[in-house]
């Protein structure tokens, strides 16, 4: 083990952490290079790039790409830089195109990232050759779709993503298996909210089914005490009822939710909400077309089984997080130590009434809304959690609870025997270790 | 008495711009003209400012929508998510939320300053028109300080002599940029 990786190792301790893995901004330039340069890191949607020259410029860790698709419908991850003299080539966040072209000196390429022509060709030292593989916008190394949801990988070996995902596919499936036509589409637009904080905080918060009642307490009294009788369109309703059920007992997060985790970070969160509280009602009649159309393309036992899949948050480590039920896919991006962007996508059930996609940005509104009752008392949590944790008080932060508890789970995980088990932060950090020291340290010590 | 009063300038205090006034029936309504409207954009921005958000709340009508959209153009509230969208449920839920002493996303308070100006008539009848104007928001808090700029879209309507907001939408320049938690309405 290299000083490094034994330094690092000392950080994390069963039960609690070294608040220098959020706040040191050393740490996060080995975490851009050794978890977002390595691990299988989501960079978009198929129905982004739904025809050929379709492409879609975003970011994996802090490096620019562009996810495309090539002439023959091919689906292509390359890093959105020019070979000439670096500049970032694609600048706007998505379009149609039949080449890229930089705007600094024209070089262009083809959608694949060859290069297709370079201006002013001569005089170049001999063996320039600009067909040249290694000169050109260079695709990431590895790329791979799990029924449409696409990864990339800068770790030109390793686990294979569905060996990496586990049992974290069945999450991907539900997102998928609810369309009774079985294909969903990013619809609805996106929710990009920020925040002065580390990356991390943001997945360990979702899991975390003790925060509510306390975090949220503003939005919970207001909702109690809004009258059932005013004027709403829809928007009101829902967004109120989420509200309301931030507000249910210690007692009810505590035995009637769910903490499930996984190899490789990833957790999921059981749903806290009964199909009567919220899109998902029952009585709805929207719903109930829903459900008559899932059951005439799925059958009757298979829309069952689809639809008693409950889960809240499902996080696919590092940086993608789920809400199967209710349509909604996050995407972290690290920008700094202490700053973090989020974007937040609704999809399109197909085959599902039309209402459903505005069921789904009515929730989205709530729950991921930059201007959300709920959303922004969490930024307000992460922000504070990076202004304590860089004072020079308590060095090890408490991630114990339920550490003597957690019990294993039937798919090779572990499970919190209580909900509010901090045990999807362990696990989350038995990875980071395994990641960040490329497998030297011991990746047992955070998980009881 | 059945003579028209002319509206005069006055300081704005003295008389509390949306308490309907008493009149003899059948009296001609006050038209909502570009000097009535300016005067209650600029009675709502120091509600908002002064942290009034009852007050202001009080401002809308029972069925009022109040908009903030998250792409620039954008259609609807429906099919696409907005930065705020409220209809009278929500909003009245905000504003009850802003009054908490558990609101930790305004603990501290922000103070805010705005300057409302182009304001402009876009269509207009006696008793309800929309209103075009430029807003720019300064929000303070923690350190910090932000600036918002905009387009808003107020739809007035009068009753009984008193102006009301029907709807709101607000453009904000940089809807589409990762932003931090908006919490104080503009």
């Amino acid at each position: 083990m290299s000083n490094i990786d034994a330094e690092l190792a000392r950080l994390i301790a069963p039960g609690r952490v070294h608040r220098r893995l959020y706040t040191d901004p050393a740490i996060f330039d080995l975490e851009m290079e050794r978890i977002f340069d390595a691990a299988w890191i989501y960079v978009g949607h198929e129905s982004q790039i739904k025809k050929p020259g379709d492409y879609f410029a975003t970011r994996m860790g802090r490096k620019p790409v562009v996810l495309v698709r090539d002439e023959e419908g091919k689906v292509r991850v390359i890093h959105n830089q020019c070979a000439h003299r670096g500049a970032m080539v694609v600048a706007t966040d998505k379009g149609n195109t039949a080449e890229f072209i930089c705007c600094y000196h024209g070089w262009t390429y083809h959608l694949d990232g060859r290069v297709k022509a370079v201006p002013l060709n001569h005089g170049y030292p001999q063996g320039f050759d600009p067909k040249d593989p290694k000169i050109g916008m260079l695709p990431v190394p590895r790329m791979k779709s799990y029924r449409g949801f696409i990864f990339a990988s800068g770790a030109s070996d390793g686990p294979s993503l569905e060996d990496s995902l586990g049992h974290m596919t069945t999450s991907l499936d539900d997102m998928v298996d609810r369309a009774p036509d079985g294909e969903i589409e990013v619809a609805g637009g996106v929710f990009k909210h920020a925040y002065d904080g580390n990356w991390k905080v943001y997945f360990e918060n979702l899991c975390d089914a003790a925060h509510p009642l306390f975090t949220h307490r503003s939005s919970i009294d207001a909702a109690l005490a809004q009258s059932d009788d005013v004027h709403s369109d829809g928007s009101g309703e829902i967004a109120i009822r989420q509200m309301r059920q931030n507000g249910a007992p210690y007692s009810f997060w505590e035995t009637q939710v769910g903490i499930w985790t996984y190899p490789n970070g990833h957790s999921y969160l059981g749903d806290y909400h009964d199909d009567s509280k919220l899109v998902a009602a029952l009585k709805d009649p929207v719903f109930r077309k829903y459900i008559a159309a899932l059951e005439r393309k799925k059958g009757k036992e298979e829309a069952k089984r689809i639809l008693e899949v409950r889960r809240w948050n499902s996080n696919i480590y590092p940086n993608v997080s789920l809400m199967s039920q209710f349509q909604q896919l996050r995407v972290v991006y690290p920008i700094a130590v202490n700053r973090t962007v989020v974007h937040a996508y609704s999809f399109r059930l197909k085959g599902a009434p039309e209402q459903m996609l505005r069921n789904a940005v009515s929730f989205a509104n709530v729950v991921n809304g930059t201007g959300s009752l709920v959303l922004t008392d969490d930024l307000e949590i992460y922000n504070r959690l990076d202004m304590g944790m860089s004072s020079e008080g308590c060095e090890w932060l408490q991630i114990g609870r339920g550490y003597q508890s957690d019990v294993p789970d039937a798919h090779g995980g572990r499970r919190g025997k209580n909900s509010t088990s901090e045990v999807y932060i362990r696990n989350m950090l038995d990875t980071w270790l395994g990641l960040m020291t490329k497998g030297q340290a011991a990746p047992v010590r955070a998980v009881s | 008495m059945a003579k028209r009063r002319k509206p005069k300038a006055r300081p704005p205090s003295r008389r509390p711009l949306l308490v309907p006034r008493r009149r003899a029936a059948g009296r001609a309504i006050e038209p909502l003209d570009l000097v009535r409207c300016e005067r209650f954009l600029l009675h709502e921005a120091q509600l908002l400012d002064d942290g009034k958000f009852d007050d202001w709340l009080a401002l809308f009508t029972p069925d009022a929508w109040y908009w903030v959209p998250s792409e620039p153009d954008q259609d609807n509230p429906h099919d696409t998510v907005s930065l705020i969208y409220d209809d009278r449920r929500l909003l009245e839920t905000r504003v009850r939320r802003l009054a908490s002493p558990r609101i930790y996303s305004q603990e501290p308070r922000s103070r805010t300053s705005r300057i409302v100006s182009n304001v402009l008539i876009e269509d207009s009848g006696n008793n309800a028109c929309t209103v075009r104007s430029k807003f720019l928001m300064i929000e303070y808090r923690r350190d910090c300080q932000r600036l918002f700029a905009g387009t808003a879209f107020h739809r007035l309507v009068q009753a009984d002599g008193a102006i009301l907001i029907a709807s709101k939408r607000v453009n904000l320049v940089n809807c589409d940029a990762p932003l931090d938690g908006i919490v104080v309405p503009f």
